[in-house]
């Protein structure tokens, strides 16, 4: 499923336009994207939680040179998934 | 504090003109279609922001970390996140 399969979906769903769904769901993810840009912590009750962790730089190898590389510090975020997601999925 | 369904709902209601009501409904709406999904074993790819992926995972021996009592962990599926080079880029930034 891809982002305009879920507006499609939206849109039958909840008796909605194309353009409100459309809407919706890139405000749903923009929002959680400035969220954790701005590294806020967001949690969705049912869904899962996204936060962003914090990697220190290290110094790595090129596995097929081997060849020493820095890698510099970053962020990533990182999605917990909730429990009731994870049951459903793993019935 | 952190960001939740609350303030989701209320951006969704100020963006489309929705009655908090509404918005409510549309934004759970949309959790269910994507719990569905995952439910049904579909990849959910959001271009720009991710991937949530099903991953089957194989039976393993594992250890009660608080007993050291050895278990067998059965088979089960998992969901994980995997963020798209954009999103890193804007959290990097």
């Amino acid at each position: 499923m891809n982002k305009s399969d879920l507006m499609a979906a939206l849109k039958d769903n909840s008796d909605i336009g194309r353009q409100e769904a459309e809407k919706v769901v890139n405000l749903f993810f923009q929002t959680i994207e400035d969220a954790l840009r701005d590294g806020e912590r967001v949690e969705i009750r049912g869904f899962g939680s996204f936060t962003v962790n914090h990697y220190k730089s290290y110094t790595g190898r090129n596995p097929k040179t081997g060849e020493q590389i820095r890698v510099p510090s970053k962020k990533l975020p990182f999605f917990k998934v909730g429990k009731e997601l994870k049951e459903k999925v793993d019935y | 504090m952190s960001f939740t369904k609350a303030q989701l709902v209320a951006s969704a209601m100020i963006e489309t003109g929705f009655t908090r009501r509404k918005s409510a409904e549309v934004v759970e709406s949309l959790l269910a279609i994507l719990k569905g999904a995952l439910e049904s074993g579909e990849d959910v790819l959001i271009s720009g922001f991710g991937k949530f992926c099903v991953n089957q995972k194989q039976e393993r021996r594992g250890r009660n970390p608080a007993t050291g009592d050895q278990m067998m962990l059965r088979p089960r599926k998992v969901v994980t996140f995997k963020c798209a080079g954009k999103l890193k880029a804007l959290l990097n930034k």
